[in-house]
């Protein structure tokens, strides 16, 4: 091996993680100080002793002296049952389009791959309020369906399964067929279960995408029911000042990055494959 | 490419592409057809009658001096986002690809801001950064700084590329590590054989081989700090004070939600529309040259 | 158990005919090798009669059945792919039980038919492991038990050895002899290697081009080539082709100033610009011919020696098995010999064989 000055590295490193951890660290430690304390900007480096305080307000009531939001039970309950709609919604359509475009033949194949791959070139930042318009007509506003299905349609996963499905040998193919198995035998006997570290891959970014869902969410819900967990945080901040209650705040955050966080280190080897594989 | 080997069913393939298509029909290209179509259309006040006016809110919306100086935001946030995210990842990901011990370690440090909401990563910078509340705002303050993002413009926005590309890193991070692992050894080796120092070995090595990677990671940051930053800046600041954050994505949010102005929202969106095509473009041109090694 | 009946059998790819109309029988438990150079058409061949390629004009029948419209999973065959093509997320047991299963053949029926095979096959070890477990022979076998299991009416076999080493290759062969002997099912094997065809074959279809050259057991097809294709890729060195042309009389061949006696004559040929093949073990030095060469090179391989030489009368190049005791010298000047019942003799343009 070549020979490396190692203290340069670790330097580096550990700066960078510092960074990194620095406003973690943070909220973190403002979510165990009262409100008080912190808007009177007294917040000490150490932590104080109001953690079980603030996380039980936070996560049964929402409310403070002035926040006046839906408890973070709600807001976590609805951001993760749209991150699994999102995740399970955009994997399963995506995986028998593409199924459909690589393992058969028929007219307008191409007319429906480029239809999907044109997609890539709408996001829905770009069109939002027509897309509203259309979601508001079908009266999908303070709904799950339509917090979900206008972001199912995935061409980046679509592609993704097509690229594998492409990999697949065609004589895997012809021994199904010789051995009797049919398009749907084949999808469900061997295309499934080969797809399974992409479908895993997938997963987690496709959570941390839909957990992460900031300007759809905000356009359509309302009401304080339908509260997503991040949409929840930054109406609290609105009106930042010494009165805001931070340590709700603070205690709110902390456990709005939990989940997409956990998935990432937990599931690190998926989250990587996942991330380098969509994007090629 | 095609397969060779495929089944002949008639209606199966239809049937699954059905959802992908109906929802891409639905959510995609209706509206984005009624953003082409309402672009050129004015409405009165009451949203009753619309006129067709050619490209008249296209010429409106350039000649509005708040939508010229959105552009100016949009290019300087995202240029200074752009840098702010690539050099310390290039920097960090060459340390992390080193034989070191921890290595692994580092790397699971690295990543996680990926995961944190683009909204959240401002509540934390916010709370960080606030002048009477934060740790770093009131350090400032007490310095003699007269920092308040609220009131100060350049303020605002350096608060908002620092959340943005802050949780960029990570993402940037991943890739250099991936195209830097993908280098092999043995040219390395060779260039040290043949005596080129370490940092030599990097700008004349290491950097070109890098340069598919680097390329595309300039286009995804910038489409990053377009479209995916809209959280930071409503959460941190909602597009002011006055409009020195409002960027090109959120001024089609106010426009069209705040101010329901239909025509000239939908010509923004159109324009944007333009930028993604043209980005995606280039971008495929650049992977079908991607082969460089 | 089957035959296996081609009838014009054409296909075409686009603009481009890359089988011209093959007929053959293949009789009930037959050993077929279909042997040609790689893009001579003989895999498009096997996949039609598998049923994976739609043929575009012609007839395939098994046993009395017209299968040409027949979907591959009911035309009872069973096929062995040279990347093997196993399930790389089934064990070996699951592998070979899968056609079954998707039948709906009873568990316990599955289950003994399974091992029945494994047995056969010496794969009772591995019956729980994955694919990328496995050697490349063993996965070959695994390859075939699957084919095995379900007792088909035709086994199709693509260039199944071709993945493998040299000395897992010969082994594998024996097996495949071995399994053919026992179970006496019609088979149809597609190769390129000759040695593999020459020694399974019950009968050969030389192909080329596309088309069939030629049909007939291995030994047929080695001492009487039909074409001068047929008598080039089969034996190894090659047969030696010389240019020549027949004499008036048709009864022996000129090469450029040397006249060689031939066996019989072939008077409707008289004067005609031929080719004359000879094999290398057919050539010995000395004797009565008047078939002069000089020696280039020589290659001694313990049992043989090659020699390489050039002709003097038509400055052709021929190569020569000799024993391996031969005692030949570069420069060398050789008088060769060969009995003319070891001549071939081809019509030069067509490149087919005459008489015989």
């Amino acid at each position: 091996m070549l020979h490396e000055r190692s203290w340069h590295a670790h330097l580096a490193l550990v700066l960078g993680v510092a960074v990194f951890a620095f406003p973690i660290y943070m909220a973190l430690n403002g979510s165990t100080w009262d409100a008080g304390t912190i808007g009177g900007g007294r917040m000490p480096l150490y932590p104080g002793a109001e953690a079980a305080a603030n996380y039980g307000q936070a996560w049964f009531s929402g409310e403070g002296a002035r926040a006046k939001g839906a408890p973070v039970s709600v807001m976590m309950i609805n951001s993760f049952l749209m991150a699994v709609i999102i995740t399970l919604g955009k994997v399963a359509i995506s995986i028998i389009s593409a199924y459909a475009v690589v393992f058969f033949a028929f007219p307008l194949r191409m007319f429906f791959f480029w239809m999907i791959f044109i997609t890539l070139m709408l996001p829905v930042e770009v069109r939002i309020i027509p897309t509203y318009a259309v979601a508001a007509n079908l009266g999908l506003i303070d709904s799950f369906a339509g917090l979900t299905v206008p972001l199912i349609a995935s061409a980046t996963a679509t592609l993704l399964f097509r690229q594998f499905f492409l990999t697949i040998p065609d004589e895997l193919v012809e021994a199904s067929k010789i051995d009797g198995a049919g398009p749907l035998r084949f999808f469900w006997d061997t295309v499934l279960p080969l797809s399974r570290t992409n479908i895993a891959a997938l997963c987690v970014i496709l959570f941390i995408y839909g957990w992460n869902q900031y300007l759809w969410p905000l356009l359509i819900t309302t009401s304080p029911e339908m509260e997503t967990i991040v949409i929840g945080i930054t109406k609290l901040v609105s009106t930042a000042d010494a009165h805001t209650d931070w340590n709700l705040i603070m205690a709110t955050t902390v456990l709005a990055m939990l989940p997409p966080v956990a998935v990432v280190i937990l599931m690190q080897r998926w989250f990587v494959r996942g991330l380098i594989e969509s994007e090629k | 490419m095609r397969k060779r080997v495929i089944f002949n069913d008639k209606a199966l393939p239809y049937l699954l592409l059905l959802p992908q298509v109906a929802i891409t029909l639905i959510f995609f290209f209706w509206p984005a057809a009624q953003a082409v179509y309402f672009s050129t259309q004015i409405q009165d006040a009451f949203g009753l009658r619309s006129q067709f006016v050619w490209f008249e809110n296209f010429g409106a919306i350039l000649s509005d001096p708040n939508y010229l100086s959105s552009i100016r935001v949009t290019v300087v946030f995202s240029v200074s986002v752009t840098v702010l995210a690539i050099a310390p990842a290039l920097l960090l990901s060459v340390m992390a690809d080193k034989q070191i011990r921890g290595a692994t370690t580092y790397k699971t440090l690295l990543i996680w801001p990926y995961a944190v909401a683009p909204a959240i990563a401002a509540v934390l910078w916010l709370f960080i950064f606030h002048p009477s509340v934060g740790l770093l705002g009131r350090f400032l303050v007490a310095i003699g700084v007269p920092w308040d993002y609220a009131l100060n413009d350049a303020q605002a926005l350096l608060l908002v590329v620092l959340a943005s590309a802050w949780k960029q890193i990570s993402y940037n991070f991943l890739f250099f590590l991936a195209g830097l692992q993908s280098i092999p050894r043995s040219v390395l080796e060779a260039a040290a054989i043949d005596g080129a120092s370490q940092t030599r070995r990097f700008w004349t090595i290491v950097f070109p081989l890098l340069s598919p990677t680097t390329f595309f990671l300039l286009v995804v940051n910038l489409v990053y700090a377009f479209f995916d930053t809209f959280g930071t800046i409503h959460a941190l600041t909602r597009g002011g004070p006055g409009t020195s954050t409002t960027t090109l994505i959120y001024r089609v949010y106010v426009d069209g939600r705040d101010n329901l102005n239909l025509g000239t929202s939908s010509a923004q969106s159109v324009v944007l529309m333009l930028f993604v095509i043209a980005l995606t473009m280039i971008q495929f041109r650049y992977i079908e040259r991607r082969v460089h090694y | 158990m089957a035959e296996v009946r081609l009838g014009g059998v054409t296909k075409q790819f686009g603009a481009v005919r890359v089988i011209h109309g093959v007929d053959c029988t293949i009789a009930d438990g037959e050993f077929v090798v279909i042997l040609g150079p790689s893009g001579c058409g003989k895999s498009t061949l096997l996949r039609i009669i598998a049923g994976l390629e739609q043929q575009t004009s012609g007839q395939v029948f098994i046993g009395p059945r017209d299968v040409t419209l027949v979907e591959p999973k009911d035309r009872n065959i069973a096929m062995v792919f040279q990347n093997y093509a196993l399930y790389p997320h089934l064990s070996v047991f699951e592998n070979m039980a899968y056609g079954l299963k998707v039948r709906g053949t009873p568990r316990a029926e599955v289950d003994t038919r399974v091992r029945r095979a494994a047995r056969t096959l010496e794969l009772e070890a591995l019956l729980d492991r994955r694919p990328r477990q496995l050697s490349g022979g063993q996965r070959q076998r695994v390859a075939m038990g699957r084919a095995i299991v379900r007792d088909p009416q035709v086994f199709l076999f693509d260039e199944p050895l071709s993945n493998l080493d040299a000395k897992l290759r010969v082994q594998m062969r024996v097996e495949i002899k071995r399994l053919h002997q026992s179970l006496r099912t019609t088979s149809v094997y597609v190769t390129h290697d000759q040695v593999e065809a020459m020694t399974l074959a019950d009968r050969l279809i030389v192909m080329n081009a596309g088309r069939v050259e030629q049909i007939g057991t291995p030994l047929e097809v080695y001492t009487t080539p039909a074409s001068t294709f047929v008598g080039g890729f089969i034996g190894s060195p090659p047969m030696n082709m010389l240019s020549g042309r027949l004499s008036a009389s048709g009864d022996s061949v000129e090469l450029g100033d040397t006249a060689v006696a031939l066996a019989g004559a072939f008077p409707t040929h008289a004067g005609r610009p031929i080719v004359l093949g000879i094999r290398p073990e057919h050539m010995s030095i000395g004797g009565r011919s008047r078939l002069s060469a000089s020696v280039e090179l020589v290659e001694a391989l313990g049992a043989d020696t090659l020699v390489h030489a050039t002709t003097g009368s038509a400055k052709d190049i021929v190569t020569l098995r000799l024993p391996g005791d031969a005692r030949v010298d570069r420069g060398q000047r050789l008088a060769i010999d060969v009995a003319p019942a070891n001549l071939h003799v081809f019509d030069r343009d067509s490149g087919q064989r005459l008489g015989r």
